[in-house]
């Protein structure tokens, strides 16, 4: 496989080992950067994060990086945002107060539900293994960035919030948890976001991994 | 109730985690019988990557003797492994402050596990759960029965007294921020007698976290008692798995045939890398 360069953006967040790792398994040189410049250069960019909203979006902003983050996107640069990463690309959202996002995809981002749709508590945070669906009735990830999977693989989910898209268009998979549907993957032109983690996700994630340092 | 839900409102179970436990003493994978007696098992790297490519759902990485010299062992062990495992990772023994948990995170962990520290500062269970969020402080377990129905907890391996109850340390733990019980029984640990069923009930029915039932697991059938009747959420193995008297796909197929919710894991199409 030839070597793909991707940018980490370290912004102080969770663990990027991992997702550098995982990225490097799947045959891409990775560089970790808070530096605008190299994220602006960079031919493909992942925006990781754990933790809370707010915080997130301060300490981007406190980088200079929400403008950086939003021209990468603006520019057609491949873009892919884990978890808080992929929460952080809607409007705003309702953790800890109303917060202002990078408003790349439109929609909000909210609790994930305390009962089931069957009206039972369930357990917050949404943490384990879950199974991928389709989005769409055609129940195809064709040309999308989980075109190497396959319906029913599952993946590794740590949240307590979910993204919510105004466009169903914008959703490429969902998962249930307590009979409510989740997106798990959404994505708009560059742009993809994965809630679950796919440098966690064992081979079924690395297949994600691998396809955003090809396409 | 503030810190459980009853059985008639019991949780719905999903997806019953399948955890490969290592023991860790300095750079070997050990096992003992009550967490003593340790035994030399090998590399502890060709194991998590076998457990890894077998389909565990995670690892969790203890260092047995960490608490005993007051440091953790596992960072390179944990760098290493995060090479070229992809699942989550959890590790545990000797971590004592937020810098020591931050330090194990860095190397890859997912979620550290406190035992010994949080019984003796149980504040460091809130500062870990406030930094780092909830589902990344495991509140680590070692319960030998005193009475029937009634539990101490252990430190440093089972091998010092606290004077706690489980089921009421275990609901103070949850209370201070716990995400997560690492439930390990020593009177069953490395005896394949089986999970106790009883220790696994009262702690689970009555805090709303996952707990990890750890400890006496000998044959794939203990995983169906201990998640039906034990309501636990999670099972951590060990000495099935490094003495290859099962493997885990051998026990996530079992578990399917008896109907449990397990992960899909397509073992095959994982090893076409």
């Amino acid at each position: 496989m030839t070597s793909s360069e991707v940018t980490v953006i370290d912004y102080g967040v969770g663990n990027l080992l991992s997702v550098q790792r995982g990225l490097e398994h799947c045959g891409a040189k990775v560089s970790v950067s808070s530096d605008p410049e190299e994220i602006l250069s960079a031919k493909r960019v992942v925006l990781p994060g754990v933790g809370a909203f707010g915080n997130a979006m301060q300490t981007l902003e406190g980088l200079g990086l929400v403008e950086v983050v939003r021209e990468v996107a603006h520019r057609q640069t491949p873009l892919l945002c884990i978890c808080l990463g992929m929460q952080l690309l809607m409007d705003e959202s309702e953790e800890f107060g109303i917060t202002a996002g990078l408003g790349l995809i439109p929609g909000r981002v909210i609790p994930v539900p305390i009962r089931t749709t069957s009206g039972d508590s369930q357990k917050i945070p949404h943490i384990g293994w879950n199974v991928l669906q389709p989005s769409c009735e055609s129940g195809s990830w064709k040309n999308t960035i989980l075109q190497d999977n396959m319906v029913g693989e599952t993946a590794y989910f740590v949240h307590s919030f979910m993204a919510v898209p105004d466009d169903s268009s914008h959703r490429i998979a969902d998962c249930l948890y307590g009979g409510h549907k989740i997106a798990a993957t959404i994505g708009r032109n560059n742009i993809t976001g994965c809630q679950f983690h796919p440098e966690k996700s064992g081979e079924v994630g690395l297949k994600i991994l691998r396809r955003f340092c090809r396409d | 109730m503030p810190y459980g839900v009853n059985n008639s409102e019991r949780l719905i179970m999903r997806n019953i985690r399948l955890i490969a436990r290592l023991d860790i003493k300095g750079p070997n994978l050990i096992k003992g019988i009550h967490l003593e007696g340790l035994r030399v098992m090998g590399s502890p790297n060709e194991h998590a990557i076998r457990y890894y490519q077998q389909g565990a759902d995670e690892l969790i990485y203890m260092d047995c003797v960490a608490s005993l010299y007051g440091r953790n062992n596992l960072s390179e062990i944990v760098r290493a492994a995060a090479k070229n495992i992809f699942i989550p990772m959890t590790v545990g023994g000797g971590i004592r402050s937020v810098d020591d948990a931050t330090q194990i995170l860095r190397a890859g962990a997912d979620k550290v596990a406190v035992n010994t520290a949080a019984v003796a500062t149980p504040q460091l269970i809130t500062d870990i759960s406030r930094r780092f969020g909830s589902q990344c402080m495991v509140l680590s377990i070692e319960a030998k029965q005193v009475r029937p129905g009634q539990w101490e907890a252990y430190t440093d391996n089972g091998r010092e007294h606290t004077g706690l109850d489980v089921v009421e340390w275990v609901k103070r733990g949850v209370a201070l921020g716990a995400g997560e019980v690492l439930l390990t029984s020593v009177d069953r640990e490395g005896t394949r007698k089986g999970f106790d069923i009883e220790l696994v009930k009262a702690v689970t029915s009555e805090i709303s976290v996952p707990v990890i039932a750890s400890g006496g697991m000998g044959k794939p059938e203990d995983v169906l008692d201990v998640v039906v009747e034990g309501g636990a959420d999670a099972v951590a193995m060990a000495d099935i798995l490094h003495y290859k008297r099962a493997d885990i796909n051998e026990i996530r197929m079992f578990a399917k045939s008896e109907s449990l919710e397990v992960r899909h894991y397509d073992q095959l199409r994982s090893h076409c890398n």
